[in-house]
């Protein structure tokens, strides 16, 4: 619930291009929620600010059909302000990183050689110098102990991260992450919250072998009482690490190892993103194109074929893995009633298979046709890189898809 | 033994003095006098890497008569869980902690509420030690509402944050790293104070219990180990699932303790000596000798895999309530006749809880989806028959 602020006092629209300083605003809590009416500031990821009610639950208000208003093919996470810095992704994870940890004193990093290192894809360098040894912590290679401590520090108020060097290593911490992180809240009544971020690179990366290409969003999915979002831009990496860390639940962020020198612009002053919000990354009116990670760029290359054969796509990134956005989702199939997921899970059991089923059940009446998933093979990543591009959606397979999903 | 030469003449000039003592002390203030005693425990210490306690330990009347009466409520209470499992008020598993009261209480008098512990599923006791009700025991078990967990945990999961209880674990093992995790917050808010995490023997052989240890040596953390050695690692004994039955050794470079786990003064002497160790040098090992008399839960008679004569044997010499109540008596701090009234008492708030137990309510079916998220987002939820349990996450 990072960018939700109640607002205390005058109802002042803040226009897009004025200086959004977080600091300002109080996080929403349950006290302030019963008393009076609640009314939200919803800071979208494009940096435009909504006003209005409890937004979540009334499907039926307008589309939004231009969430954000963005050119056809570049990212949409470019805010209104032309001025800010150009970094590449893992510096802007580090960047949110280090501004949270100036924050607040709880928060503290735990990881293989993520200190003297500086961390393998160099998203923690620096930090172990400028914060010590106490907050940025090199662990031994032992992930089921190491994520459990992080999990029992939480339980006191500190706020680790916890970072898996890949993220596949974690399966080694899947006893902590599913009974301990994702269970405790609940079954202690309430008593203990979890307030921690478990992070790290997935996804198939260049040839790196079956064991080091896993996509565990689709292991981790069924686990209640967490929550997933997968970054995909500098400016989204940034704003997800930052509410991931103010957040009280435990989040799981899901980075890719091809994705980390991507280039962008992002803003100067302090923002953060939405966890459970989609980003919508190009409007369009034929087909409804929900994709995350690394294969928002195979999605938008496509794009660029399809409308070059007088198509227009919508593409959105879902960016939140659980619990899906279903409103920005519903509303775009409203509008379209087409769905292509494109992801990059294996096709038993991964996240598009759960998109579908929430998509069928909720919006079955708005679809023209089946919905179309095309997600990774059902093998282990082999290293033959020939072989390694057939197991992953190629963006041919792509513009097939959609063409023949609007015949 | 130093029991054994207070005793005879003791009991000799109690026996002729009886009715005199009574009359001339019948307001003496047993309970609540604070006068030092010095006793011995019934076994020296062994260690390893460090130098063992002295065997003799400071104690006081009103500390010996609380652990009398604390023993006795959680020995009630873990007898009356056992009924009300049989009569199918108390579902799924339910661990029983009966013969190793003494851990619990040893370690509460031997360290303060600031200090944490966590441990793993038979924690009944350990809960009750930190500051828990009888109330909110039983109707934890019969799941109600006003258990520690809101009904929602069950047997396995009472937490209690005020006083530092951490839990209340089901998987075997996995209360190590958390419990390091907690010493790692308190040497990161620097509040001189230490974590107790509780395992078994049969947890003992896990690698996640290495690997923290590792990580707790060399971060230094105040991180304390206890091992409660009970010998039965549910239906399997301690000399057919380890190689090396001396659990104190095996943190290696990390000095360890063994313990006689059913002598309560053996156990505090043990943990103060633990935490000013772990303040000044790190992590530290405690097994504890100690006994269960139940099975490994309600669905284990507990006698298959060991004898009768075995369990009664510990029960005769070695029970841990036993022994306080023959210091009390050998000290001259409270007659039988006191003791069998505490007893009487201890019955009847057990009783009382119950009776209140079982008029509490069952959770309310909004409550399945509370507490799953902090904060939620307005979300709504159905049962899975899309009709009933509509509700809004919170």
């Amino acid at each position: 619930m990072a960018a939700i602020f109640l607002g205390v006092g005058a109802a002042t629209a803040l226009s897009p291009s004025n200086c959004f300083d977080s600091k300002k605003f109080q996080l929403s809590t349950r006290r302030s929620l019963s008393g009076r009416k609640p009314w939200f500031l919803v800071v979208r990821s494009d940096g435009s600010v909504n006003l209005g009610s409890n937004q979540r639950s009334r499907r039926t208000q307008q589309l939004i059909t231009n969430a954000v208003a963005t050119k056809a093919d570049s990212a949409a996470s470019t805010s209104a302000s032309k001025q800010g810095h150009e970094l590449l992704l893992f510096e802007a994870l580090r960047e949110g990183l280090e501004e949270e940890m100036d924050r607040d004193p709880h928060v503290c990093v735990m990881g293989e050689d993520v200190g003297h290192y500086g961390g393998s894809y160099k998203v923690t360098k620096g930090l172990a110098d400028k914060y010590g040894d106490l907050r940025v912590l090199d662990t031994p290679i032992a992930e089921n102990s190491f994520t459990g401590m992080g999990i029992g520090a939480a339980m006191t108020g500190l706020r680790p991260i916890v970072e898996g060097m890949n993220m596949g290593f974690l399966l080694l911490a899947f006893n902590q992450i599913s009974n301990n992180c994702g269970m405790l809240h609940y079954t202690s009544g309430g008593q203990f919250t979890i307030p921690i971020v478990i992070r790290g690179p997935g996804g198939v990366g260049r040839q790196l072998g079956a064991e080091h290409s896993q996509r565990l969003e689709s292991y981790f999915q069924s686990i209640p009482g967490i929550q997933m979002v997968a970054c995909s831009t500098p400016y989204n990496a940034k704003g997800l690490m930052k509410a991931a860390i103010r957040s009280e639940n435990p989040v799981i962020l899901f980075e890719h190892v091809l994705l980390y020198n991507l280039k962008e612009r992002i803003p100067d002053e302090e923002y953060i993103c939405n966890l459970e919000e989609a980003e919508m990354v190009r409007p369009g009116e034929h087909v409804t194109i929900l994709t995350y990670s690394r294969m928002r760029y195979h999605v938008m290359q496509a794009a660029k074929t399809l409308v070059n054969k007088g198509y227009d796509p919508e593409v959105i990134d879902i960016r939140s893995l659980k619990p899906f956005d279903l409103y920005t989702i519903g509303n775009s199939i409203k509008k379209t009633h087409r769905v292509l997921i494109v992801e990059e899970c294996m096709r038993t059991g991964g996240i598009g298979a759960s998109l579908t089923a929430a998509i069928t059940e909720n919006f079955h009446d708005y679809l023209d046709a089946p919905i179309v998933c095309l997600s990774s093979q059902d093998v282990p990543t082999p290293y033959a890189g020939t072989l390694e591009e057939w197991t992953v959606v190629q963006p041919a397979q792509i513009v097939t898809a959609v063409e023949q999903l609007c015949q | 033994m130093a029991l054994s030469k207070l005793s005879s003449p003791s009991s000799l000039s109690t026996n002729i003095l009886k009715p005199l003592t009574n009359s001339f002390l019948l307001h003496r203030p047993i309970s609540t006098d604070t006068t030092p005693l010095t006793i011995e425990t019934s076994v020296p210490f062994t260690s390893h890497q460090c130098e063992a306690p002295s065997r003799s330990v400071e104690t006081t009347p009103k500390e010996l008569l609380s652990f009398f009466r604390q023993m006795a409520t959680m020995r009630r209470m873990e007898i009356a869980a056992d009924s009300l499992y049989k009569a199918k008020l108390v579902r799924g598993f339910c661990h029983l902690y009966d013969g190793q009261e003494a851990v619990a209480i040893g370690m509460e008098a031997g360290i303060t509420k600031k200090d944490s512990i966590i441990t793993a599923y038979r924690d009944h006791c350990t809960f009750l030690g930190r500051g828990g009700t009888l109330l909110e025991v039983f109707s934890e078990l019969m799941g109600r509402k006003d258990g520690c967990s809101h009904g929602k945990g069950g047997s396995m999961h009472f937490y209690k944050k005020d006083s530092g209880f951490y839990g209340g674990h089901g998987i075997v093992g996995a209360q190590i790293p958390l419990g390091c995790g907690l010493a790692f917050a308190q040497k990161y808010s620097k509040d001189e104070t230490v974590t107790f995490a509780l395992y078994g023997d049969g947890a003992a052989n896990q690698g996640q219990l290495f690997e923290a240890l590792n990580i707790a040596a060399l971060w230094d953390l105040p991180a304390i180990l206890v091992c409660e050695n009970n010998h039965y690692g549910m239906g399997t004994a301690e000399w057919r699932a380890a190689k090396s039955p001396s659990y104190y050794k095996r943190g290696d470079y990390v000095p360890g303790l063994k313990v006689d786990g059913m002598d309560a003064l053996a156990v505090k002497q043990a943990c103060k000596f633990a935490k000013e160790h772990a303040l000044k040098n790190g992590p530290m090992i405690l097994e504890m000798d100690t006994y269960r008399y139940h099975g490994h839960s309600m669905s284990d008679p507990g006698s298959t895999y060991r004898t009768r004569d075995e369990i009664s044997g510990v029960r005769q010499e070695r029970d841990p309530i036993e022994r306080i109540r023959k210091l009390i008596l050998a000290h001259d701090l409270a007659t039988e006749k006191e003791l069998k009234d505490i007893e009487k008492e201890v019955r009847k708030e057990v009783d009382d809880a119950i009776a209140k137990a079982k008029e509490s309510p069952m959770p309310e079916p909004s409550e399945l989806f509370t507490n799953v998220y902090v904060k939620g987002y307005g979300v709504e939820v159905f049962g899975a028959d899309r009709k009933e349990v509509r509700g809004v996450l919170p």
